[in-house]
């Protein structure tokens, strides 16, 4: 992941519909895609494993994290969880936080 | 600028953020298959519509917001899924859940499903010739042919024999031609699973079969026994969950035998034959042979690893000997602890499609992360799992598990039950519609 904290040059910009996403929107939309197995694509699960699209960010982070430091027991997420950076887990949280 | 997008984009920052923030998410299936014009940014043809090929096939549409044309070559009608086919065995499941159709990706995705065989393909002049829909060009091509079996490794199992020892580790026929014979067997008849030395399709898979069989022998047949013949050393997925599983539940039921190495059969006498000589005989004979990439992948010269396997790029999954070809799944030479699984396929799957996606827009393909989870299960309703993450490591080239991460099940659990058949449904979905 280093190679990606090493991208410079953030512009500050405003919101700006319809555009191409950008390279780290892209990113974190591919890395993304690693939930899609279990939770269904975009997080929209057809069954038992909880859906995750257009849950609360905050609450999606904090859960994340707490998997991965193992405060909150899960069967499977707290192995799963402890793979991703804090910074990528925070990221996740707020793409699916976005997901209709 | 709201405190929103702020921390929108403190939070991109850590994925090399470095342009305008945006509101809009990628357009819906939908959209795409309404034929949306716009720049286009090549074709895709994909050889192979299992996990991993039709994965890559949705995701090149989803990702490219549809400016990638995709043509997914795939020989049969209908998916029919490997993951939870032994429970079908056990009539834990009905076969028909297995079967799904690829109506969805054509419908939601705008992907041109083609049944047919590829003939040929000419990989200088990137063309794709099939025996009855024609020629395909291509930009990149995708090839995900799982694995075929090496028949000939294992002397007297010729054509004849292969009608009466099956395999089933590829779902359809021969899961319900197994199902039968395990029906007909007598209480007192003794199944055997031959397990073949790794690297094979599904790692965990015979070791849930054997608990899967042992469920139906304890409720139908008590006085049958399986014999597992094993040409690992030792259980090589899960295996002190199986083994306590098999000690608690199925304890008298289940014979393992390690480093029994299988070399030969005897279809007539329904005998077994080892590379020392060693011979069983069983009423039902389940014969996992060794495994190689699909046919395909050799035709195409893509096998360079034993003469078995496709050596990649773990960034973009391109064949490290054909250019513009890239592999996925069960026939690639597996990175560092990666299994040879559907659920490994469908990342696959996705790993190649972001790359593709990238090069064609003539950007750089950047690696990503790999995870994999696969359940077993043991009985009726409960489950055991291992899963892991894999991340790309430069000086390595390769991805690998990232330490701390991943592991197996404490014990096994109706919960987890649950969770493995809501997993197929979940990923069925994920690489379907």
């Amino acid at each position: 992941m280093k190679s990606l904290f090493a991208f410079a040059g953030l512009s500050v910009a405003c919101l700006v519909h319809a555009a191409p996403p950008t390279d780290a929107e892209r990113t974190v939309g591919y890395y993304a895609a690693n939930c899609f197995n279990c939770h269904g694509t975009e997080g929209k699960a057809v069954s038992a494993i909880p859906a995750i699209a257009g849950r609360d960010r905050q609450y999606l982070e904090e859960t994340l994290k707490a998997f991965k430091a193992g405060t909150k027991s899960a069967t499977i997420m707290h192995q799963l969880a402890k793979g991703y950076t804090d910074e990528e887990l925070a990221a996740l949280a707020d793409y699916f936080s976005r997901q209709q | 600028m709201t405190r929103f997008n702020e921390e929108r984009r403190r939070l991109l920052q850590a994925f090399g953020a470095s342009a305008a923030l945006t509101g809009a998410s990628l357009l819906p299936g939908q959209a795409l298959a309404a034929g949306k014009p716009r720049k286009t940014l090549g074709r895709v043809v994909v050889i192979g519509a299992g996990f991993g090929g039709a994965t890559a096939a949705k995701y090149l549409r989803k990702w490219s917001d549809g400016a990638i044309e995709v043509v997914l070559i795939e020989r049969n009608a209908q998916f029919i899924s490997c993951p939870t086919s032994n429970e079908v065995l056990a009539g834990n499941r009905e076969y028909e859940t297995l079967v799904h159709s690829y109506e969805g990706l054509k419908k939601h995705w705008g992907i041109k499903v083609v049944h047919a065989e590829v003939t040929a393909v000419d990989t200088d002049k990137r063309r794709v010739r099939t025996d009855k829909a024609g020629e395909f060009a291509y930009d990149r091509l995708v090839v995900s042919p799982g694995i075929d079996f090496r028949f000939a490794d294992v002397a007297g199992y010729d054509a004849a024999a292969q009608q009466q020892i099956l395999h089933a580790w590829k779902a359809g026929p021969q899961t319900l031609a197994l199902r039968k014979q395990l029906l007909d067997l007598p209480d007192g008849g003794v199944y055997i699973q031959s397990i073949p030395k790794a690297p094979y399709r599904c790692p965990p898979g015979p070791y849930e079969r054997v608990s899967q069989i042992a469920h139906y022998f304890k409720q139908h047949k008590p006085k049958s026994k399986i014999l597992v013949l094993d040409a690992n050393e030792q259980i090589i997925s899960k295996g002190k969950l199986f083994k306590a599983v098999w000690d608690e539940d199925y304890k008298d039921l289940i014979e393992y035998r390690p480093n029994w190495n299988l070399n030969e059969v005897d279809a007539a006498g329904k005998t077994v034959i080892s590379e020392l000589g060693d011979r069983e005989t069983g009423g039902v004979i389940n014969l996992l042979p060794p495994q190689h990439a699909g046919k395909i992948a050799h035709d195409i010269g893509a096998v360079n690893a034993n003469g078995r396997w496709v050596t990649v790029d773990w960034v973009s999954l391109e064949s490290a000997a054909v250019r513009n070809v890239h592999v996925l799944g069960d026939a690639t030479l597996s990175a560092p602890a990666m299994p040879k699984s559907g659920h490994m396929a469908n990342q696959h799957g996705k790993a190649a499609a972001a790359a593709i996606v990238e090069i064609l827009s003539g950007r750089e393909a950047r690696p990503v992360l790999m995870a994999n989870t696969c359940y077993s299960l043991v009985d009726g309703r409960r489950a055991i799992h291992v899963d892991s993450v894999h991340r790309y490591d430069p000086e390595k080239k390769a991805p690998v598990p990232v330490a701390g991460s991943g592991g197996v099940s404490a014990a096994p659990s109706v919960e987890e039950g649950l969770f493995a058949r809501a997993w197929a449904k979940n990923i069925w979905s994920d690489v379907l519609s």
